[in-house]
């Protein structure tokens, strides 16, 4: 345990800088990716102007959104309304802290790693709320009740999948589960029909369930702009909405890094042979493959009704998700 | 009582819930999804919609005192501003209803083109209609699609009359421009491409999304004794299975000349009548435009004067009449007064959109605010229309 | 059913309802008595030979004072049945000083905003209208803008109006 703490605490400054590097530079590089991306998609050409092919595009945007002046609208709750955004942000940004990027990475080695993550992300619900009730805006207000359903609806799914991924490979460890999963990609949970083909059908769940635990189409209701206009974030401006933003991509990225080391083996490569490509190399290319998907879901899928998303959730994803548990057990004790 | 006191008192709803436990949510004149600026007061019950109250004018400008002062050929870029997605339609209107007071025979040549030019923009205005339909439910590609595909339509009218948006084309009489060298085959073409792209691309993309159809389909159910009560009409009452086109059952111009066919909902996935036939039913229209470009493409005779019989002086006959014609958002009346005067004493525009809105506060309770989008999105209105 | 057999049998059915009768108009019309219009309006939906499911539209018209008539107001309605396809005008004019005249918004519901749009432009007051406010203009509006000696106020809430 003393050791853990020692090692911990060495590189907890360190990782702490990375990490507000890595999500910093991530928003922009999403945000680019995005609008590029679905630009592709939509037979368009996307930003052009800024930069060569737009590069500086969204530069340009982080530094306007600086310069904006901050509107706080009277009737609002100030220091719920100011506190909302840090809280947001503040929770996608912890969820990197546990994240192993690399063989013998120390600062993730938390032994309950999958649990706080689980337990942090949880915890941008809290700051949506806040954000929603402290605007004093009916449209924030609605906003905020339907991200909360969603949220603590959608968490039930993940946690039981991701408890069968803990059952599987033993551990809550983060970097355990990576290294649970070595020995090439017919190791890896998500594809490993021959070890536990139960976790292939828990990977779809969990993949679907995290659309909706990051509001994605076609789970975006609380941000749904055609309906709610900008839902919980509707009051803010400047700086204050940049943190919602900077957190959702982070957000994106972050269960993609979580499907990465859950069910893709985290940083470990695709093939032992392909070992000398770096591990960060390969986590970070594999969650930037889940952000691709969910920008192609996003421009292909229109967007659910809150009873539907409560029955996709309640009917379909808790009982196949009990399912895996179960039977992967089963199987698990059985034949594994 | 000053403005504030004022606002408050007109935004009043009446409580028309069970109980008094309901919130009053104030959607617009500044929301993404009311197409303009309209404002529709919901009582809410949570997401649930008790009722509907909407207020309309914002955009009013008083078109009907505009025409009094004016002579039936200065109205007509007046009528490109009313329903600004579907101008050509609505000078065609306007003309049909000029010519038949003064009895006036156009060309031959002027009537296909006419039709071809107000079918065409009849395809521009659903595209519209149907890529704001999805995009208010979260569908953002299939919207930039059909804008991709508009654009093609507009560039035609930018090189027929130099307009892409409000055209002043359709003149009492005639036309402002004939068509330019190599014109007709350049829309043939789009007709080839445009029906690969609504069968290959739309309806797999859109139509038949599942969460589209999930979203759409039972929703805004109006039966077709309700459409006929409140005056709907268009894509809106053929949602409702009425087999009913003023092309067809009052023909003006010369539709009576084209094989085609009046497209009704048929309540395939969802009720008969619901927010997916009102959509359905203008995919469906849009092929049958097409149709009938090809036929008056081929049909047209090629020489003529396009501005021969448009007269040197528009005097209408004294006497009134009300003259409708088929717009994209359905039927559009003009009903017109004359003294004998060179200008008419009352000109009054019966806006199908006016109509077809009238309907949402009936077809919308119990609904969620989701579905009032949908809704909103499927009777397809345009507030330049509405508001006048 | 053509025009002459439409007022046979609106005349044998509500006598004394129609006092003229325009069947050379563009748009042939009848001119109806204010007190009989409410019958006559459920007799023209609901007569199975008649059966005008769908008033096309609702308009006002002022009519200015001439020397054998004084100032009045007209409000049209323009009738449509789908089933016999006939059409019809009825047409009823009220004097401007007592611009009273009975709302059909019960027998066709669409005739709720198209009565609110007379009124707010015309101020003809529908009796006996659910909800008659101005629909159009702002609520505190002065003046019916269609009427021919309407004048545009100066000033709108202290907004000078040009």
């Amino acid at each position: 345990m003393t050791e853990l703490m020692q090692t911990f605490w060495f590189w907890a400054p360190f990782s702490a800088v990375v990490i507000a590097i890595v999500v910093t530079v991530n928003a922009l590089l999403s945000v680019y990716m995005e609008r590029k991306v679905s630009a592709w998609m939509q037979d368009r050409l996307g930003p052009m102007e800024n930069g060569p092919h737009g590069i500086l595009q969204t530069v340009i945007d982080a530094v306007k959104l600086l310069l904006k002046e901050d509107i706080i609208a009277r009737g609002i709750d100030r220091p719920l309304f100011k506190l909302a955004p840090y809280i947001v942000f503040g929770a996608s940004f912890a969820i990197f802290a546990v994240t192993p990027f690399a063989d013998g990475h120390p600062a993730a080695d938390l032994n309950v790693g999958i649990f706080f993550a689980l337990a942090i992300s949880a915890f941008v619900v809290a700051g949506i709320m806040m954000a929603g009730w402290s605007s004093n805006n009916k449209w924030s207000l609605y906003g905020a009740m339907r991200s909360v359903a969603q949220a603590v609806s959608y968490e039930v799914p993940i946690s039981l999948v991701v408890l069968a991924v803990v059952m599987v490979s033993g551990s809550m460890s983060m970097q355990e589960i990576c290294v649970s999963q070595a020995g090439g990609f017919w190791n890896w949970h998500g594809l490993s029909l021959h070890h536990n083909p139960f976790l292939v059908l828990g990977f779809l769940i969990y993949f679907i369930a995290s659309l909706a635990e990051v509001n994605r189409t076609p789970f975006d209701l609380p941000e749904a702009e055609s309906e709610l206009v900008g839902g919980y974030h509707t009051e803010y401006s400047g700086m204050r909405f940049a943190l919602f933003f900077l957190s959702e991509y982070a957000n994106m990225l972050a269960v993609g890094m979580l499907a990465t080391v859950l069910f893709l083996g985290g940083w470990q490569p695709l093939h032992p042979a392909l070992g000398f490509i770096p591990g960060p190399l390969w986590l970070f290319g594999k969650a930037y493959g889940f952000v691709l998907l969910q920008m192609w879901i996003r421009m292909t899928l229109p967007r659910l009704r809150v009873d539907q998303l409560m029955h996709v959730c309640w009917k379909v994803l808790v009982p196949a998700a009990m399912g895996v548990l179960v039977l992967g057990g089963l199987w698990e004790l059985l034949i594994g | 009582m000053d403005n504030h006191e004022l606002f408050i008192q007109g935004s009043r709803v009446p409580d028309r819930g069970p109980d008094g436990d309901l919130m009053t949510l104030n959607m617009g004149p500044q929301h993404p999804s009311t197409h303009g600026v309209l404002r529709l007061e919901l009582l809410t019950d949570g997401e649930e919609v008790a009722s509907i109250r909407p207020h309309i004018g914002y955009l009013h400008r008083c078109f009907e005192k505009h025409c009094e002062k004016l002579t039936p050929p200065q109205i007509v870029p007046y009528t490109d501003r009313m329903d600004y997605l579907a101008s050509m339609n609505n000078n065609l209107g306007f003309a049909v209803a000029c010519e038949r007071m003064l009895g006036l025979q156009v060309p031959e040549k002027v009537e296909y083109l006419r039709v071809v030019v107000a079918e065409l923009n009849r395809i521009a205005s659903h595209l519209v209609a149907i890529g704001t339909c999805g995009l208010d439910l979260g569908a953002l590609t299939p919207y930039f699609f059909c804008f991709r595909d508009r654009e093609m339509i507009l560039d035609f009218f930018e090189e027929i009359c130099g307009a892409r948006l409000l055209y002043n084309y359709i003149w009492v009489g005639g036309l402002s421009h004939d068509f330019p060298e190599g014109m007709d085959d350049k829309i043939l073409r789009f007709c080839d491409y445009f029906e690969a792209r609504i069968d290959n691309e739309l309806n797999p993309l859109l139509s038949f999304n599942k969460i589209f159809i999930g979203r759409n389909a039972g929703i805004g159910v109006v039966s077709a004794e309700q459409a006929w009560a409140f005056g709907l009409s268009g894509p809106s009452l053929r949602g409702s299975g009425v087999a009913f086109d003023l092309r067809r059952d009052d023909p003006y111009s010369i539709y009576d000349r084209f094989q085609w066919k009046v497209c009704v909902g048929e309540g395939l996935v969802g009720q008969l009548g619901d927010s997916w036939d009102r959509y359905w039913v203008k995919v469906l229209e849009m092929k049958e435009s097409l149709s009938i470009i090809r036929q008056a493409l081929a049909a047209r005779p090629k020489d003529g004067d396009v501005r021969e019989a448009v007269p040197g002086r528009v005097k209408l006959p004294v006497g009134e009449l009300y003259c409708r014609t088929e717009t994209p958002r359905g039927e559009l009346g003009y009903y017109i007064v004359s003294g004998g005067g060179n200008l008419p004493e009352r000109v009054k525009v019966r806006a199908p959109a006016f109509s077809n809105l009238c309907i949402i506060d009936e077809i919308s309770r119990g609904a969620l605010i989701s579905d009032v989008v949908a809704i909103l999105g499927s009777l397809d209105i345009v507030l330049g229309e509405i508001d006048r | 059913m053509e025009f002459a057999e439409l007022l046979g049998h609106i005349r044998a059915a509500l006598p004394g309802a129609v006092l003229e009768e325009h069947p050379e108009a563009f748009s042939p019309w009848i001119l109806v008595a204010r007190a009989q219009l409410p019958a006559l309006a459920l007799l023209l939906r609901d007569d199975p030979a008649l059966d005008f499911a769908q008033l096309m539209c609702l308009s006002g018209t002022h009519l200015p004072a001439s020397a054998s008539e004084s100032d009045r107001l007209a409000s049209i309605f323009h009738l449509f049945s789908p089933r016999h396809r006939h059409k019809l005008g009825v047409k009823v004019v009220l004097d401007s000083a007592d611009p009273a005249c009975p709302s059909v918004a019960g027998v066709w519901p669409t005739a709720d905003w198209h009565e609110r749009e007379a009124y707010d432009l015309l101020g003809i007051v529908y009796e006996g209208h659910p909800d008659l406010r101005r629909i159009l203009c702002p609520d505190d509006w002065e003046g019916h803008p269609l009427r021919k000696d309407y004048v545009t106020p100066a000033t709108y809430n202290g907004m000078p109006l040009d």
